[in-house]
């Protein structure tokens, strides 16, 4: 009653494919290096943790197979995320509207 | 664990026996069979377990009058910080999961091991170590941590007790957690025997599953937080240090986001106990499967979500105050559920009243005043009163003690014959079931009393007015012990001169119980077919 | 029977389970450090401003490349050629040794500055620009020492390739390994644009 298969085929990923995933991880770093040095504000930080998220999905999704992976997987990852993100996000119900004396 | 007097090698020993010339220690702290590692498990934490009560009766004696001074001050705060340590870090946290997991996971789900039987005994090796370390810390340096088991900054980064130590014993044993948890969910996945569905697992799986979800996902938290501190005494970090900036307050957020769902790693495991005791001894098919199944899960996700109803008084905005409060009655419901459940399933059934569903009808009424009374702190404005005070010590030593501690008691005596394959003296078991419930009570709920007069915790002495409380309160940790006593020795002479128990005393029908008592090393001859639920009973299952 | 340890799905299982504790290890990292953000984005601007860029972007760039190498030795195994393999793993350790070393001179220059966890120098800063200095410490550390670990991890699987312990129908430890360098590199993928682009 395994819900992954045992023996599963594991998918063989090309060396082009792979090199492709590189240059475009290298080409986002150079993006987000230069995003950085125009003035956004706040929206720095949004357009860092997009791309940087755009990168780590690319990771997640080929270097490490996660593409080829049973759904099962992908929704525990998702779990996992979902669980990180509301650990900082209901702490944020108190850090954001903190009174707080400044110094 | 030898059982003397008993043929070596006989089959009736099984998973106990060890061949002829691979016997002794070695074949047991070096063994990946699961239920050897869960005995170990079981061993350590009663061992443990008996120097955290020890520890407890020290402080109830100290208290015992205004004015006593039994205990110096600083050794007083050293005994509450140590007790609560050992109990929570090295007794509770582990205690269902590590042992009765480890030994019935397999056998429930009928698979011959966990997935990852080696690392399995790394995790016990890793437990050793963090109780090792954690005597280190008591034993060395200036003296045993004395901040309480909660290490709250900006205190636990400047006194000068073994702090370091301390904290780095909960990491390692957090790691150990993980990696329990890890091995389950795993071994739940990919492990069941053919028809073993999901709908089939037993609900003692159910809540271990869900368990080892909450160990996987939340302990890192606590990992990172205990390595924090350390830095911050040994390498001058300043994070949370409000002197250099830092906020102490996100190091309580850090330290609640694991401990509040460290409460369900707790109590989820024991209420799996429950689930699959109750209706062995109402013989009677568990009522609402679904829901209890479910509710373990909702547990461990909406449990994700309440953990600063630690923090009410401690300056926080107000808006998170209210956020918490709310989230925190949500949480009752499943619990709730569950109580329900199990009620419904003894409703109109042929109870049997044994040991086992003794504990648990224990379990229910401990968990039920504990849980309510919970309900009194999540309430924001309510907490404000009985925050930090006597009221919080009672309700959680109700839940833990009374719901952990006797859902533990009963596993141990509902698989005590499955695993030694003798029986215990039930005459005596319930005598002692009877003291260690009324020695609970009268020792806990004068503190319900003493919180709402005002009576805070971990204080050294205390005005007059609280004597007739505290006398009370100490005198129940008497027959408490003495329940305790009687208990263990009950079960040491079960392990030693019980008469055979059969492959299934109680008519059980997990399939724990189709196998021999004890079950051979193995376990399943050939991995079973499972073709019907852990609740549907023999027509006539008592062959006692 | 099955033989638990024949269990290619189960493994692979594992180890992302694994890789959920160190998201969330450094998870609670991260918390600290958005509250604090939130608290002190001026002085995290301020502060930011002092580290090198270039440095950064030179190690983000070297661990993609590594995670390309670790990535490219898996195909290799898969098909068959084990040189190859061994090949693309030293490069991968090769460029991790790249990595530490320089994340050693960039800390080494901090030192030299005066910044350290608890320096005069530090103190006499805004509160803010310590507890930026104190979060660099204390991510990039740990992460430093997950490439450390990794570095290990990685030659003792060379070693288990040139036995043939790993090998082309069994390479679930190679995969794994691989897996947790990837983390590795995506732990750094956050934390390069959080240290030395809010500038
Ligand atoms: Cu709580």
């Amino acid at each position: 009653m395994a819900e992954l298969d045992k023996r599963h085929a594991p998918h063989i990923l090309s060396d082009r494919l792979l090199a492709t995933v590189w240059a475009t991880l290298v080409c986002l770093t150079a993006i987000t290096i230069a995003v950085a040095r125009i003035d956004l504000g706040f929206y720095n930080i949004l357009a860092a943790l997009s791309i940087a998220t755009t990168k780590a999905l690319l990771v997640i999704f080929f270097f490490m197979h996660m593409k080829y992976e049973h759904a099962l997987l992908k929704w525990l990852l998702f779990l996992a995320c979902v669980v990180l993100a509301i650990f900082i996000g209901l702490t944020f119900f108190d850090v954001a509207f903190r009174l707080q004396v400044r110094s | 664990m030898s059982l003397t007097g008993i043929k070596a090698g006989a089959s009736p020993r099984g998973f106990l026996s060890s061949p002829q010339d691979a016997g002794g220690l070695r074949s047991w702290i070096f063994s990946t069979d699961h239920k050897r590692i869960g005995l170990l498990y079981l061993a350590c934490i009663l061992t443990l377990f008996a120097a955290g009560v020890a520890l407890g009766l020290i402080m109830r004696l100290k208290l015992i009058t205004p004015g006593n001074d039994l205990l110096a001050p600083q050794t007083y705060n050293a005994v509450f910080t140590v007790h609560g340590v050992i109990m929570i870090f090295l007794v509770v946290i582990p205690s269902i999961p590590a042992s009765f997991g480890n030994i019935l996971l397999p056998l429930h789900i009928g698979a011959e091991d966990v997935s990852f039987p080696r690392l399995n005994l790394f995790s016990w090796w890793l437990y050793l170590t963090g109780a090792v370390v954690a005597l280190v810390s008591i034993f060395t340096g200036s003296g045993a941590p004395d901040t309480g088991w909660t290490f709250y900054v900006p205190f636990s980064e400047r006194t000068t007790t073994n702090v370091s130590v301390a904290v780095m014993a909960v990491f390692i044993l957090g790691f150990s957690s993980i990696l329990t948890g890890l091995n389950f969910i795993t071994t739940i996945h990919q492990l069941r025997a053919p028809g073993m569905t999901w709908r089939r697992l037993s609900l003692f799986v159910w809540s271990l599953y869900a368990t080892a979800w909450v160990q996987v996902l939340a302990t890192p938290i606590l990992g990172i937080t205990v390595l924090l501190v350390f830095a911050e005494r040994v390498l001058n970090l300043g994070l949370f240090d409000p002197g250099r900036g830092g906020d102490p307050l996100l190091y309580q957020h850090l330290f609640w986001i694991y401990s509040h769902p460290a409460v369900y790693i707790m109590i989820l495991p024991a209420m799996g106990v429950i689930s699959d005791i109750i209706p062995v001894f109402a013989r009677k098919r568990i009522f609402g499967y679904n829901m209890i199944a479910f509710s373990s899960l909702t547990i461990a996700s909406v449990g994700s979500l309440v953990w600063a109803h630690h923090m009410f008084t401690s300056g926080m905005s107000d808006l998170a105050v209210l956020v918490f409060s709310f989230l925190t009655f949500i949480v009752a419901v499943p619990s709730a559920i569950k109580i329900f459940n199990w009620l419904s399933t003894l409703y109109k059934g042929s109870i049997i009243v044994e040991p086992p569903l003794l504990f648990t009808l224990g379990f229910i009424w401990m968990f039920s005043v504990g849980g309510l009374t919970g309900l009194i702190q999540g309430a924001a404005g309510a907490d404000i009163h009985v925050h930090d005070t006597y009221f919080i010590v009672a309700h959680f030593h109700y839940v833990i003690f009374g719901g952990t501690g006797l859902g533990m008691f009963a596993a141990m005596h509902f698989w005590f014959p499955k695993i030694f394959g003798r029986m215990y003296n039930r005459r005596t078991a319930a005598a002692a079931f009877w003291i260690i419930l009324l020695g609970m009570n009268v020792l806990y709920f004068p503190m319900f009393i003493l919180g709402l007069m005002g009576m805070p915790r971990r204080y050294y002495d205390y005005p007059a007015q609280f004597a007739q409380g505290q006398l009370i309160s100490t005198v129940g940790s008497w027959i408490l012990a003495m329940g305790l006593a009687l208990m263990f020795y009950n079960l040491y002479a079960g392990v030693r001169r019980g008469a055979a128990a059969g492959p299934n005393p109680w008519g059980a029908a997990t399939l724990e119980w189709t196998l021999p008592s004890p079950p051979p090393s193995g376990n399943f001859a050939e991995i079973p077919e499972v073709e019907k639920g852990p609740y549907d009973f023999a027509p006539d299952p008592r062959h006692d | 029977m099955i033989e638990a340890h024949k269990d290619y799905a189960g493994a692979k299982l594992g180890m992302w389970l694994f890789l959920f504790t160190e998201v969330v290890l450094f998870g609670g990292l991260f918390l600290l450090y958005s509250a604090y953000l939130h608290r002190y984005h001026l002085d995290f601007h301020h502060a930011a401003r002092n580290l090198d860029t270039f440095l950064g972007g030179a190690n983000t760039i070297i661990l993609i490349t590594s995670s390309f190498f670790m990535a490219m030795s898996i195909t290799a195994l898969q098909l068959g050629r084990r040189g190859r393999c061994l090949g693309l793993l030293a490069l991968t350790v090769l460029m991790a040794l790249g990595f530490l070393a320089n994340k050693a001179i960039e800390w080494w220059a901090k030192f030299e500055h005066g910044i350290f966890p608890g320096s005069e120098h530090l103190r006499a800063l805004p509160q803010g620009e310590e507890i930026f200095y104190s979060l660099y410490f204390a991510m990039t550390g740990l992460h430093g020492i997950h490439v450390l670990l990794g570095v290990g991890i990685l030659s003792f699987v060379m070693i288990l390739v040139r036995r043939g312990r790993v090998r082309q129908e069994d390479f679930v430890i190679l995969e794994n390994s691989g897996l947790y360098w990837h983390l590795v590199d995506l732990i750094w993928i956050f934390l390069f644009p959080l240290f030395y682009l809010i500038t």
